[in-house]
């Protein structure tokens, strides 16, 4: 199966979720050997979700889980799970 | 399934079944437990209703405000989804409530829109070089990473925190934002290229500014 670039690119997600055919897949790869522009659409793709996805991308705030526990027992206190 | 994906399934359903006896013992009077059930998935609430919200106070309110909706309404969690989907769903659909309170969220119509090809020019992708995770102790990196997250639409900005971030899957990241799994594709597809196209201009080691010099750097060692 030969593709071009425009089909790549709309598989690019699936690509990466490891949900394309193993057909599909071998077509990809096979297009990707051989194109240099969309080997760099995937490789920085999946580069940034990789910093995406780091813990350390996002923090949250000072004191986050004690102002967030404190504040779930003052409910707990008053009241019992499901009423 | 590969041998990974059994592990990871195996592990899910231990997870599940724990925390079903847990919630068992809650709902019979062991309330406190409660708080060990959500400290695994504070962090993931949080972010989550930051993508929506962009601020830290309404995010960490709504991050609250949810945990607690979820101790009330303990008795309604049947077990049918995760209870960290389950949790997940709650804090989305207060952070949602929250953003038209203050601000009037409007849904966007990019799920129908067919995106014009990346506008970038080829030169700019082949100088892609690959940015390494120990470059997230550079504040300037996580910004970057931020902003261009900030500028998806919110759709865009659920699916790619809740599967890209929170690493749930496509049927989770469905549940918990109350779309089929068709749709999350498509959005989480919009998102990832998105991303893609806006960061790259801005990573490229060629490019000016600070991104170009923390790359090229990087490279240089």
């Amino acid at each position: 199966m030969k593709i071009d670039c425009k089909h790549v690119w709309s598989q690019v997600s699936d690509y990466i979720d490891g949900t394309v055919t193993s057909q599909e897949r071998e077509a990809i790869e096979g297009h990707l050997a051989n194109c240099r522009h969309c080997s760099a659409v995937m490789d920085s793709t999946r580069n940034i979700l990789v910093l995406v996805g780091d813990a350390r991308t996002f923090e949250v705030p000072v004191g986050f889980g004690e102002r967030l526990h404190n504040r779930l027992q003052q409910s707990m206190d008053a009241q019992e799970p499901g009423e | 399934m590969d041998g990974n994906d059994g592990e990871r399934t195996a592990a899910a359903a231990e997870t599940s079944a724990r925390e079903a006896s847990v919630i068992a013992h809650i709902l019979a009077g062991d309330r406190e437990l409660f708080h060990e059930l959500i400290r695994p998935y504070e962090r993931g609430l949080y972010v989550a209703a930051y993508s929506i919200l962009q601020n830290e106070a309404d995010a960490e309110d709504v991050t609250q405000e949810s945990v607690i909706k979820a101790y009330k309404g303990l008795k309604s969690f049947r077990g049918d989804a995760k209870f960290s989907t389950w949790l997940m769903a709650i804090t989305l659909n207060e952070a949602r409530s929250r953003l038209r309170q203050t601000k009037g969220d409007q849904l966007d119509s990019l799920d129908d829109c067919d995106e014009e090809r990346s506008d970038y020019t080829s030169s700019v992708l082949a100088d892609w070089r690959y940015i390494p995770s120990e470059q997230l102790e550079r504040k300037e990196l996580r910004k970057a990473l931020q902003e261009a997250i900030a500028q998806l639409s919110r759709e865009h900005r659920e699916v790619l925190i809740l599967r890209d971030v929170r690493g749930m899957s496509i049927t989770e990241t469905a549940e918990a934002t109350g779309v089929n799994e068709g749709l999350v594709k498509v959005r989480l597809f919009r998102a990832r290229l998105s991303m893609q196209k806006l960061l790259v201009p801005k990573l490229a080691p060629k490019q000016r500014g600070l991104m170009g010099w923390l790359t090229r750097k990087a490279g240089g060692r």
